[in-house]
Parts: C-alpha cells; structure tokens; sequence
C-alpha cells in the first residue's frame, strides 16, 4: 500500500515537472524576501540615487571642483547662494569653488573610504574568523586574544596618531581604517564557524576526507556569506561615520580632495554667515548615504535571517 | 572463519571538559565517553549497537572514522589499524568506511543542490572521473535509493526528512564503500517512514553486500536488521552476542531491562510481560560509579560490584556482569 502511493506520487511527480527543476536556493528565497521588504527597496532605491550622483555627476556640473568663481567673490552669502541661472546648482562654498562639483567629489569620497573599510573587513576578517573558528583549539585562543587586545586599544586615539605621524594622506586614513574594521568581524564570524563546525554536513565532509581548505571554502563560509553581507552592509555607514568624525576634527583628507565629513566640517563653520546651503547639501547626502545602507542591511538581515518572524 | 571486515579491540575516547571560567592551565575534567570497547564486523553482516542516549554510541562511530582522537586498535581486513595510519594513509579508508547520520536535514549543507551533495564523496576520492562519468554515477544512485532525477538541482530544505535521509545514504553509497555507518538513521523520522528507510537499507545491504554498523537508542529498531548486537551503557560494553540470543536468552540485568520496554507485537504477551524499570537516572559520565559503572540501578547488585569491574570476556555472547543469568522470579514479580 505505502509503495503503491509512493509509485503515485512519483508518478504525480513526473507527469507535472518533465525537466530537472531549477530548485529554490536559499538565496532565491532571501532575494523574494527582501524585494518584498518595502523599507530594503526604498533604502536600495536611495543608494542608487546616491551612487548615479557621485558616478556622473560631474557629468552635469558646470563648474569644475577646483575653479574658483571670481563673479560671486566676496559676496557668497547672497551671490553664492544655489541658482540655475550661474550655474552654481547647490551654491558656492566659502571660497567660491561650485559646491555641486565639490559635493560630487566628497559623495565619491565618502563613499570609496565606507566601500573598501568594508571591503577590507570581509576579505581580511572572514578569512581570518573562520581560520580561528574551524582549526580552533590554541590556534583559536591565540588569534582571538589577539583580536582581543587590538580591541583594546581606543582606535580613534590610534587612527588620529597615523594620521598625525604618517601625514594626512588618503593612503594613510586607508590603512588606519582597515586595520581596526575587521576585528569585530572576524569575531562574528569566528562565532559563526565555531557553531558550523559542529553541525553534521560539516562532520560528513571530514569524514569523507575533503581536505580542511575545501570545507572552509564550500561549506563554512557560503553558510556565512548572510551574515557577512548583512555586516559588510552595516558596516559601510560606520566607516564613513568614522572618516566624517575625523575629517571634522580636521584630520580627514586633505585639501583640494574632500569628503562629505570635511564639506559638513566647512558649512558648519560659515554657518553663522547665512549660507545654509553649504551645510545642507552635503548633509542631505551624507543622512542620504548613511539611510540607505542601514535600511538595506535590516532589509538584507530579515530575509536572510526568516527565524525571526 | 573468515577474516572480519573491521575489528575493533580496546578502543578507548576521553574528552578533556574546559569549563568557560577555566584558567588556561587548570587541567581539563575527563569525560571517558568511550571505554575498552571491542568488537568485530563481518562483511555484509550487520552490527547493531544499543544504549540510552549520551552512553557513546556516536562518539564510538566517530572514533571509527576518526574525526574524534581514540586509543586502541581498529584493524580494517585484517591488515591495517586505522587508528595508526597517518591522516594521508587513512583517506584512502575514508571511502571504504562511509556514515549517515542521525538528522537528515542537518547532515546536508543547505547552500549545495542535491547533485553536488551527492557527489561530493565521489569528487573527492575519484578525480579521475570526467563530468559525465559522475553525474551517471550519480543519477544511478539516486535512482537506487529512490530519488527522481529530476530532483537533482534541487536544494535539501525542499525535501521531506525521509527524502533527505535517502540522500544521506546516496552520498553515502555513491563511493561504494565496504561499511555504512548508520548513526540512529531513523530515530528522526515518522514511523511508518522508518520502515521504508530500513527496508531501503536492507536491500541496499543484499545487493551490494555492505557491512552495517546499525546504531539505535532502543532494541526495537535493531531487532530486523541485526546479525549481532551490541549493548553500550556509559561507554562501555554490557553485553553483545548474536542476535537470537540476545533477544532470547539476555543475561545481563541491562539488557533484560532494555528488552522489558521492546512493545511486543502480540497482545496477549504483551499483556503477560513484565516491565521492569531502570530506577533512578543515568549516572554523570564525569563521576561515573566504582566497579560495575551499570550498579546504580541494578536490581542485583551486591557488595562485590562497587569493587570489581566484570569484564565482557572474549566469548560469542560476551556479558560484562558478576552475576548473570536469566530473570528471576523474585526480579520479575
Ligand atoms: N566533542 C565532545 N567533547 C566533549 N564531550 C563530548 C563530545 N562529544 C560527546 N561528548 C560526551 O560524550 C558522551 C557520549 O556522547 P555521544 O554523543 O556519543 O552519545 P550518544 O550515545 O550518541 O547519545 P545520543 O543517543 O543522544 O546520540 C556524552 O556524555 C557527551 O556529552
Ligand atoms: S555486575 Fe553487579 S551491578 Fe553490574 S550488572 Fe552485574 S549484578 Fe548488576
Ligand atoms: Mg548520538
């Protein structure tokens, strides 16, 4: 009886799917659930608008970052104030260099110090993690206590020494930002591997003998890559964060380049002078930027993570 | 009597327990999960091991494939002690030796489509196969076990736990190895699916002679498929002897108790038979009891078993107890 129906079914089976079906992957199942998350869609949406911006912005600006307007010299707070007529589509800054071009220039900026802290943290601590967390055992110990004590130490106080010591170069905000953002990531994802490490399709991999490197690379981390894309996300917005504070200390990137955090920086100082705009638009797209990337990385953490709901 | 395929003598696993507050240097607690257990598998015989949860079973597995440090000796055919041969020369056995495990689901690494869990044994230890070679091979095998091919690029969430545990053993089978280790194979599953799971194995077994190490957590489940069975309480070995008579002639207190829970299919005996309950709980294996570690909750223990720890000896019905025997009468009532 039971073979019967399962001769049916199996028949059922066949008779409606005559191809190898395409099977549902997790990641195909996430994608349907972010894409249903309107907060993610809208976040997505807004970081478009923010990258089409630094990508070809310069496209449409009619002044170069570096030119300096001698007609609205002198007088910024009322010549310099956004038109089209001029040219000057957000204004000047104090100097009377065009704030659309310089505001392009700073999106890039901001935008390239968050893509590679990011980068270099996914790269750098998923590598190092998951080596903690599947060899585990002293070598374990020994790499996280290492971890540990470079936690310990007040970055910030750090980064502001580098920059101090080696000269303010993008070079060096580079690597004083790379080397703090992959510790708490290899943490996650030491974590991570640690409870892979014992689940049974790891078990009978090792057991088949796949050599260690391939378990890492073909089971540990695409079971991690949800967890790394939601923090990479996440952790975008923390490093421009982190380069704005700097740079409004006056320690970011050095002039003529410019960031977001240094175009804040100015417009807060001539604020008293009545040119709101040279404090509004970078804002509007630094609160833009940093939006963005946080709702994607909600919208990317409840669809890879449907536990929660 | 011909050689068997695999024997184990004296194997032993201690885990070192580090508690989160440890010092570094304060030395770990041993947790002895594994004591002195020995025993042989013939070819295409199956061996069942029996015993309540967290007495070793899987851990002596483990110790078989290594993937756990053991001590002692596991002579595979005759010639080689799988324990001693270093990682290189042991990955030759790794296809011979393959296991399924006891939760189908978690046994598959839900990011790989079926055919790349199937196949993964294969590539691994014939990478002289072309593409081609392996995906027949493949498509064979899951047509033995019962999976339709056109459920190959599907991925393991998408499957019924009896599905997945087929897939389990198509991996399993795909590098024809010589012994299935089945690690409670169908304690996860529905009843009337873990019929069809050990009918699928036993015929498995039939046609391709495989030798099974079949373990279970009551005697119920071995009681089909065993040749010889195996009983395991904390680590060690109570009693093992060939099937028939185990099930009629038990002689170890354990093994009687075990055999008291076994639901006999006849009402009438049913009704008749006795239970006999294990008093008290399973003692920690940190601490475990002096001498005979089963005396906690023996019904028949004496003086003499606090001192002396029985040994299992080396006969075909080998039973670790200092005083065995049938049930009494005093026992039963
Ligand atoms: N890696 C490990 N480290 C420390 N202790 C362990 C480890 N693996 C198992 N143990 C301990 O060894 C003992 C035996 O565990 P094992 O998993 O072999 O039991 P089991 O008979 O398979 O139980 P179950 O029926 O629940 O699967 C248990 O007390 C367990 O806590
Ligand atoms: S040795 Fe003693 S305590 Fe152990 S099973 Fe036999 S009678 Fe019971
Ligand atoms: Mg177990």
């Amino acid at each position: 009886m039971v073979a019967n129906q399962h001769k049916m079914e199996a028949l059922a089976d066949r008779l409606s799917e005559e191809d190898p079906v395409a099977g549902r992957s997790l990641w195909a199942d996430a994608r349907r659930r972010f894409f249903a998350n309107r907060a993610a869609v809208a976040g997505l949406g807004i970081l478009l608008v923010v990258a089409l911006f630094a990508a070809f912005g310069g496209l449409i600006a009619q002044w170069s970052n570096e030119e300096l307007d001698y007609a609205v010299m002198g007088a910024i707070a009322t010549e310099g104030a956004p038109s089209l007529s001029n040219g000057h589509y957000f204004g000047t800054d104090d100097l009377g260099r065009d704030l659309f071009a310089r505001t392009v220039q700073g999106t890039q900026v901001s935008l390239m110090v968050g893509l590679v802290g990011a980068l270099v943290a996914v790269v750098v601590g998923t590598i190092y993690g998951a080596t903690a967390g599947y060899v585990g055992g002293r070598v374990d110990s020994v790499m996280m206590r290492a971890v540990d004590i470079l936690m310990a130490i007040p970055y910030m106080f750090v980064l502001i020494l580098i920059l101090v010591m080696y000269g303010r170069s993008m070079t060096a905000l580079f690597v004083g930002l790379g080397l703090i953002s992959w510790l708490e990531m290899s943490r996650i994802v030491r974590g991570q591997t640690l409870s892979l490490k014992n689940r049974e399709f790891i078990e009978a991999a090792r057991a088949t003998g796949v050599p260690a490197v391939t378990i890492i690379r073909r089971h540990v981390v695409p079971n991690l890559l949800g967890v790394i894309a939601v923090y990479a996300t996440l952790l975008v917005p923390l490093m421009i964060l982190t380069e704005s504070f700097i740079s409004f200390l006056g320690l970011g990137v050095q002039e003529p380049l410019t960031s977001l955090g240094a175009l804040i920086s100015e417009g807060a100082g001539t604020i008293a002078y009545g040119t709101i705009w040279q404090l509004g638009f970078p804002l509007l797209f630094f609160c833009l930027t940093l939006f963005g990337f946080f709702f994607v990385g909600d919208g990317l953490r409840d669809a890879l993570d449907p536990k929660d709901r | 009597m011909s050689t068997p395929l695999l024997s184990a003598r004296d194997v032993n696993v201690r885990f070192g327990i580090t508690r989160p507050g440890d010092m570094p240097w304060t030395k770990p607690r041993r947790l002895h999960a594994v004591n002195g257990v020995s025993f042989d598998i013939m070819p295409g015989q199956t061996l069942g091991v029996v015993g309540e949860s967290g007495c070793g079973k899987s851990t002596l597995a483990r110790a078989l494939i290594r993937t756990v440090p053991a001590t002692g000796q596991v002579i595979w055919e005759g010639r080689e002690d799988l324990l001693a041969l270093s990682p290189r020369k042991m990955l030759a056995y790794r296809s011979d030796i393959q296991m399924i495990f006891q939760d189908p689901l978690a046994s598959l690494n839900p990011r790989m489509t079926l055919g790349q869990i199937i196949s993964e044994p294969l590539r691994t230890h014939r990478p002289d196969l072309s593409r081609d070679e392996v995906r027949t091979r493949v498509a064979r095998i899951m047509d033995r076990v019962g999976l339709l091919p056109q459920m190959i690029n599907r991925y393991p969430h998408e499957f019924s736990g009896g599905q997945c545990q087929r897939i389990g053993i198509a991996r399993a089978l795909a590098v024809e190895p010589k012994l299935l280790i089945c690690d409670e194979p169908v304690s996860a599953l529905d009843v009337s699916i873990q019929a069809q799971v050990v009918e699928l194995l036993q015929e498995l077994q039939r046609d391709l002679n495989l030798a099974i190490l079949f373990i279970a957590h009551d005697l119920s489940v071995v009681k089909h498929i065993s040749d010889e069975v195996m009983v395991l309480y904390l680590g060690r070995v109570m009693e093992a002897a060939p099937k028939e008579r185990l099930y009629t002639d038990p002689q170890h207190p354990y093994t009687q108790a075990l055999m008291s829970a076994v639901p006999v299919p006849d009402p009438k005996i049913e009704r008749t038979k006795t239970i006999i309950p294990l008093s008290g709980d399973l003692p920690s294996p940190m601490s475990p009891p002096s001498g005979c570690v089963f005396r906690t909750r023996c019904p028949r223990a004496q003086a003499d078993c606090a001192e002396t720890v029985p040994a299992p000896g080396t006969d075909v019905h080998r039973c670790a107890c200092l005083h065995p025997g049938p049930l009494s009468a005093e026992e039963v009532a």
